[in-house]
């Protein structure tokens, strides 16, 4: 613009782009959710005044969190696939990730139909059940946000709406899952690891 | 350039507005409130719907005043009077403080930093509607809320509902559960704002604005959003695991259980200390906006006072169990909490120093904002004191729960941070509107509000050190309480002319104000280069910012800021 007197536009000025600050932001504020809930879940380990206890009903979840860290690695291949401009690779990596998410999913399903219906252990039951479903369900809804986000995005790149300039967007969903991914590894330490010994 | 106005029209003649859009119809008018995503306008209805609940919350706090103002009064009854100071103090932390501190940041901090709008105009539209309608919801409660005597129930269980007195034992029928849903969704629309309010500061400064020249309102502000966005979390999660015990029988906070309702405080003030710095921070920015430009001198130790700033921050991470001392801690953790409290005072000691700095040899203009400010650090000042009173542990086991916490508090909150809003309302007010407050008006605005600011809590202290516990809805004769609670109810009422005055005093201007041009305080910010009230767009055109005072380096190009920073 020409009309600009006052802009002498000498330096250099370069800001951060607000997708990547403001995801940090939102993954910021998800970290101190989740930080509630696991210390609600540390702080009554042990303190169930009836079972089933930790140690009695948890099964440590290896095909869950093979899924899901995996996942980890398929976004990540999808992604380089996306930025090289090899948009059939793109959408078969993000494929693979999302079945992977899908995978976790059914996995936890059937861990929780196993502790509903066979060991007894509801949202009610003790201070065990309430912090156990509540930590690792709010994680599930994490997930299952995530697998919606994955949907989307591949719904948009078969039709056509995806090309390799918005390779920053899909970054944006394959930090989030990182992150969701993160921690899955938090709640495995302390759900599992920490939380079976007692 | 084409005249905007001649490009509007052009647009407009091939297009006919459609039905309700027509210039100037009501419709139109509140289509336009309702749909917009323009950064000045939802700041307006953060600040308009902030007023709406002040005057809620201002009723309730009368008839509080009222019911106690003489022994064994009758005005209200212990149910109704336990459910006025649960909303009173619900709706003036949550839905009037910040709201303020929406609205303001909303208005201001995209003019200071010269962006056209906030990073996410939609997601901004999101979080005021969240907002506002959480707080709808919490009021509906009176009308909708089955509680302990049946329909009509307003929460009862004090602003920061204590476990075990929010299960379903002791809480039955829903008026709990209007509280923590209502809550909830304000929060998510306090942490989206939070989110979108710092990705607009670090992301769409205009050139030449590095972190180090912002003005110290924007600095403010952003280390607000910080502690929103860290920090509101854990009530939320708290309150998701409030409507889980309430709802679907989890166990959390029963003692029968094993739970502890312990946990329940911790959490809670986890979030409630530093909300007390999400509402104070912001007021503190408008002090270092006001203090300089009434003074005609730059901030004194503008680097302190970031640093400051920051240490606040982080330092009110630290400080929450100061609220709990009377619960039974081991003595490791009072004292560290002791401590951390002690420590605070210093970056907050440090700001008022270099408030009274900026003042010391200025050329000092005693417009009303000034007023407010100067009022403000007198009052802060004493606020702070009593802080650090309480702050001191066996001093707190004898107060805590008295009204000794309660003049405390409201020092902090009407004196501080209300004083501040006064102040920045005063101040900016000819930006937003393109007119001034009428300053005579403004006078009485004042003196009005801060004579019956000290007279409602001033006498707070001393009832506090005579031993009358917060939450009771009457007491007997002969106790000397009498007195003190007598004056404090005429300050109270003294205080709501004050305020009314000022809501008269922004309606009456608005129409009747003295025409205010561009720049009537002749300030140094980038809000004031810009036309009042100004554009949709913001700017036409932007200096390169080269110092932290873009606007006198405008006006005086043979002496300019940069030359010496």
């Amino acid at each position: 613009m020409s009309t600009d007197l006052l802009a002498t536009a000498e330096t250099e000025w370069r800001l951060p782009s607000p997708r990547k600050v403001g995801l940090t932001l939102v993954i910021l504020t998800e970290s101190s959710l989740f930080t509630i809930f696991v210390v609600a879940y540390l702080f009554y380990l042990g303190k169930s005044l009836n079972g089933p206890y930790p140690w009695e009903v948890l099964e440590f979840p290896w095909l869950g969190s093979f899924f899901l860290f995996s996942s980890s690695g398929t976004v990540v291949v999808a992604e380089h696939r996306l930025k090289k401009g090899d948009k059939a690779g793109f959408e078969l990596w993000w494929l693979i990730t999302a079945l992977l998410g899908l995978g976790f999913l059914i996995y936890t399903g059937a861990e929780w139909q196993h502790l509903i219906y066979h060991d007894g252990l509801t949202l009610s039951t003790n201070l065990f059940g309430s912090t156990f479903y509540s930590l690792v369900g709010l994680h599930a809804s994490h997930v299952v946000v995530g697998l919606l986000l994955l949907t989307l995005i591949l719904v948009a790149s078969v039709t056509g709406n995806i090309q390799p300039r918005h390779h920053e967007h899909i970054e944006m969903i394959s930090w989030y899952w990182h992150f969701v991914d993160g921690i899955w590894a938090v709640v495995v330490t302390v759900v599992y690891i920490i939380g079976m010994q007692h | 350039m084409a005249d905007p106005a001649t490009l509007k029209e052009i647009g407009t003649e091939l297009r006919p507005a459609p039905p309700g859009h027509e210039h100037g119809s009501l419709t139109a008018w509140i289509q336009d409130l309702i749909f917009t995503v323009d950064h000045k306008k939802l700041g307006f209805l953060y600040l308009g719907a902030g007023w709406m609940f002040f005057v809620l919350g201002g009723i309730l706090a009368l008839g509080i005043r009222t019911q106690i103002a003489v022994p064994n009064n009758h005005f209200m009854d212990a149910e109704a009077f336990n459910q006025a100071f649960t909303m009173h103090g619900t709706t003036m932390i949550f839905f009037f403080a910040m709201l303020m501190v929406f609205g303001l940041a909303n208005y201001i901090v995209p003019l200071q930093i010269g962006a056209r709008d906030m990073a996410f105009p939609r997601l901004n539209a999101f979080s005021f509607w969240a907002t506002f309608f959480g707080g709808i919801f919490l009021f509906l409660s009176y009308i909708f809320g089955p509680g302990l005597y049946g329909m009509g129930a307003a929460p009862d269980a004090s602003w920061f509902a204590l476990a075990p007195l929010t299960s379903r034992a002791f809480s039955p029928g829903n008026n709990i559960d209007f509280w923590s849903l209502g809550l909830l969704v304000s929060g998510v629309g306090s942490i989206t704002g939070g989110v979108n309010v710092m990705v607009t500061i670090f992301c769409y400064r205009t050139r030449g604005m590095t972190l180090y020249r912002m003005p110290l309102f924007t600095w403010l502000v952003l280390v607000t959003m910080f502690l929103v966005v860290m920090f509101m979390p854990p009530l939320s999660a708290a309150q998701i695991m409030l409507v889980l015990e309430r709802f679907f029988g989890a166990k959390f906070f029963e003692a029968q259980a094993g739970g502890s309702p312990v946990l329940w405080q911790h959490f809670f003030w986890i979030f409630g200390h530093p909300e007390v710095y999400i509402l104070v921070l912001p007021a503190f920015g408008v002090i270092s906006e006001v203090v300089p430009v009434f003074s005609r001198k730059p901030i004194f130790g503008y680097p302190m006072m970031v640093a400051a700033t920051v240490m606040i921050g982080f330092i009110s991470a630290g400080v929450w169990a100061h609220h709990m001392f009377t619960i039974g801690m081991d003595s490791f953790s009072v004292t560290f909490f002791a401590f951390a409290t002690f420590v605070i005072a210093i970056p907050t000691g440090i700001k008022i120093f270099n408030w009274l700095g900026t003042m010391f040899g200025g050329k000092i203009r005693f417009e009303i904002p000034m007023l407010f400010a100067i009022a403000f650090l007198f009052q802060f000042l004493i606020a702070g004191l009593t802080g650090i009173m309480l702050g001191c542990a066996p001093f707190d086991w004898q107060l805590n729960d008295s009204y000794f916490v309660i003049a405390h508090f409201h020092y902090v909150i009407v004196g501080g941070i209300v004083f501040g809003v006064f102040s920045g309302f005063y101040y900016w007010y000819p930006k937003a509107t393109g007119r001034m407050l009428n300053k005579r008006l403004g006078l009485w605005n004042f003196w009005i509000f801060t004579i019956g600011f000290h007279l409602t809590f001033d006498p707070q202290h001393f009832l506090g050190i005579l031993g009358m516990p917060r939450r009771i809805y009457t007491y007997q004769e002969g106790r000397g309480w009498e007195f003190f609670n007598m004056i404090s109810t005429i300050g109270a009422f003294v205080q709501a002319v004050g305020a009314i005055l000022f809501i008269v005093n922004m309606i009456y201007s608005a129409r009747k104000g003295q025409v205010a041009g561009d720049d009537p305080w002749d300030a140094w910010t980038l809000e004031w280069m810009t036309s009042s009230p100004p554009p949709e767009y913001n700017f036409e055109q932007l200096p390169e910012v080269r110092s932290r005072r873009p606007l006198w380096d405008l006006k005086h190009p043979e002496d300019p800021d940069w030359k010496f920073e």
